[in-house]
């Protein structure tokens, strides 16, 4: 599958990094899915739970759970997350794996000593912990 | 009761597309098991291997998580709604501690690192507080051993038990002519230390085992693997593995060499690509059979790079990925790597929990099999002053090996040529197989005595211990 994200929605997610460096910042990507490709058409930026490590993010299933209402209610749905690696590379650690659900895409955002780098997307392998790359296309605005 | 389960968007796959599922149970306990029983893909994704539900998978009975309730002893009613809610959570790798200061004058000789946004200062700390372990201080463990220092990378640990010859001189630029004869980790140490003498080199003298490999390891963040031999391959690979460590690994042959980064954490492992070695003898090594020497610099280089980008954490890792390199079409490929589920030692259910003896596991050592199948030189001499022509030399070599220097009297059948050509030979002669330095040769007494030739033996040593104890005039190669 391709993810599909709108030039300023990659803006935005280098942006809300750069807020919350040098913690990591988190948040769901919402959109449409069909059997090719995920589109993002917004964001929800969430509210980081994990308030004890700036390495750890958290959404917590509460919050979650009001999110995925809300979006059902509007005839979208949850198409993955993202989440900031401050002076990290863009490709998921050890806990990212371990914690993934399959189909979600992760993007994750390099922080570059304050400043948004990189993207990339990744998704659970059916081997979980692993997971491997998935294509994202950063659409430019015309 | 029947009760519904609501479906994650993210396991949907597993339940046929549906958002929600009918299960029959009184407990919330028993309405998950019916489910796993009737969707067994989602089991791996909401339990552990114990059966205890995964920290990050919560469930709602109704409008309350059920850890607010008894749990999965929990009594359901028929009509209730258990709902199977993520929490997303992940982190970038642990907190580092503090990383080493520059001083100017390593700002300075940085300074075309620095200018790199993806190094910066940032990176060269990093690189300064990194302990690189390299396996062997030959063809690849020279230009990366050497690039390494250049680069500023803190500590350099060289494992090796050797000491520098003539001919390694052709491609193992870390020693030279005036180390001739000394220890290949002092030659090395010299050498680093006059490039870089912010470097601390730390030598390992002796060969990497089972019994030191994880105490040597542990106290490194990753391992370049830079051995020529199977064992000591595998044996790198599984301690790396056992230790949840990064191993850098090249390896060249002739004109062509391959590059990748095994780390299980991440993806495959060395087991995975190669779950076997090859037969002892099938693969000749650089000794027999030659290698350009520019070849190890390339793929050195590529294995010093790939380090120093796991150090500093740029670009794309070659985990996953295995660079294959045809220096005569000069060609780089790249082969996707995946990780085997049933490796044994990274796999689902690793069978391997400890280093092993490699030696047995490459069938090396297993060869008692040749005892007294050889002949050594001085024997050989004397007993060819006896026989004379009686007494077969055959030289197993290639013809460009027999035109540097060959056995006065001998016959040239290439190893490869061997089976075809057995009619030429008397099947009652007395015959000693000879090739570069006696590896070879054992092959072909093997494929003669399988022919029914029943008075072979090979030469210890080849023609070098030849032309080191018969002939002294000879060229060595």
């Amino acid at each position: 599958m391709t993810l599909r994200l709108p030039g300023a929605l990659a803006d935005e997610i280098r942006r809300h990094g750069e807020g919350a460096y040098p913690a990591e910042c988190c948040g769901a990507m919402i959109g449409r899915a069909d059997g090719a490709a995920k589109e993002v058409v917004r964001l929800s930026p969430a509210v980081n739970r994990r308030t004890d490590d700036p390495h750890r993010y958290l959404i917590a299933p509460d919050d979650l759970r009001r999110l995925e209402r809300e979006v059902q209610e509007a005839g979208q749905e949850i198409v993955g997350y993202y989440h900031s690696h401050p002076d990290h590379p863009a490709r998921p650690s050890a806990f990212d794996a371990e914690h993934a659900w399959p189909w979600y895409s992760y993007l994750i955002v390099r922080i570059d000593r304050g400043r948004g780098a990189d993207l990339a997307s990744w998704v659970l392998d059916d081997e979980r912990p692993l997971m491997h790359p998935e294509s994202l296309d950063v659409l430019s605005e015309v | 009761m029947s009760v519904t389960v609501s479906i994650p968007t993210p396991l949907r796959n597993f339940t046929g597309g549906r958002d929600a599922v009918a299960v029959v149970g009184t407990t919330v306990g028993q309405v998950l098991d019916e489910l796993l029983a009737a969707h067994t893909g989602l089991k791996r994704h909401l339990v552990q291997d114990d059966g205890r539900l995964r920290t990050f998978v919560n469930l709602y009975l109704n409008d309350t998580d059920i850890r607010q309730l008894a749990s999965t002893s929990t009594p359901v009613a028929e009509g209730d709604v258990l709902t199977i809610v993520p929490s997303i959570a992940g982190g970038s790798p642990a907190t580092e501690t503090a990383l080493p200061k520059l001083s100017h004058a390593e700002v300075l000789r940085y300074s075309r690192h620095l200018l790199l946004p993806e190094v910066g200062v940032e990176g060269q700390r990093k690189l300064k507080a990194a302990r690189v372990l390299t396996i062997g201080a030959g063809g690849l463990g020279s230009p990366l051993s050497l690039y390494l220092a250049a680069a500023g990378v803190g500590t350099i640990g060289i494992v090796d038990f050797d000491v520098v010859d003539l001919t390694n001189l052709q491609r193992q630029i870390v020693h030279g002519t005036s180390t001739l004869g000394h220890s290949k980790l002092e030659s090395a140490k010299a050498r680093l230390t006059d490039l870089n003498p912010n470097v601390n080199v730390v030598g390992h003298e002796g060969r990497l085992t089972s019994e030191n490999a994880l105490d040597i390891i542990r106290d490194y963040d990753i391992v370049v693997d830079g051995t020529d031999n199977f064992p000591t391959r595998y044996l790198v690979n599984d301690a790396c593995v056992l230790l949840g460590k990064p191993n850098v690994y090249g390896s060249i042959f002739r004109f062509e060499g391959q590059a990748s980064v095994f780390h299980a954490k991440e993806g495959p492992c060395y087991r995975c690509l190669y779950s076997e070695p090859p037969p002892p003898g099938l693969v000749p090594s650089c000794a027999e059979g030659g290698v350009l020497g520019v070849l190890p610099g390339i793929i050195g280089s590529i294995q010093a790079l790939e380090t120093i980008k796991w150090i500093i954490g740029a670009g794309d890792s070659l985990v996953g990925r295995l660079v294959l390199f045809d220096a005569l079409k000069l060609r780089f490929r790249e082969l996707k790597l995946r990780k085997d589920p049933s490796c044994p030692i990274c796999g689902e259910h690793p069978t391997i929990h400890e280093l092993i003896d490699y030696q047995a596991f490459c069938g090396i050592g297993a060869e008692p099999d040749y005892a007294g199948v050889e002949i050594n030189v001085e024997d050989f001499r004397r007993e060819r002053e006896q026989k004379g022509d009686d007494l077969v030399l055959i030289d197993v070599r290639e013809p460009h090996e027999w035109e540097i220097a060959h056995i006065e009297g001998a016959r040239l059948i290439p190893l490869s040529q061997l089976p075809d050509r057995l009619g030429e030979l008397d099947g009652h002669a007395e015959i000693v197989t000879h090739c570069h330095h006696g590896a070879r040769s054992l092959k072909a007494l093997e494929i003669l005595r399988g022919a029914g030739f029943g008075k072979v033996r090979s030469l210890a040593g080849g023609i070098d211990a030849w032309a080191e104890q018969a002939e002294p005039g000879m060229a060595r190669y």
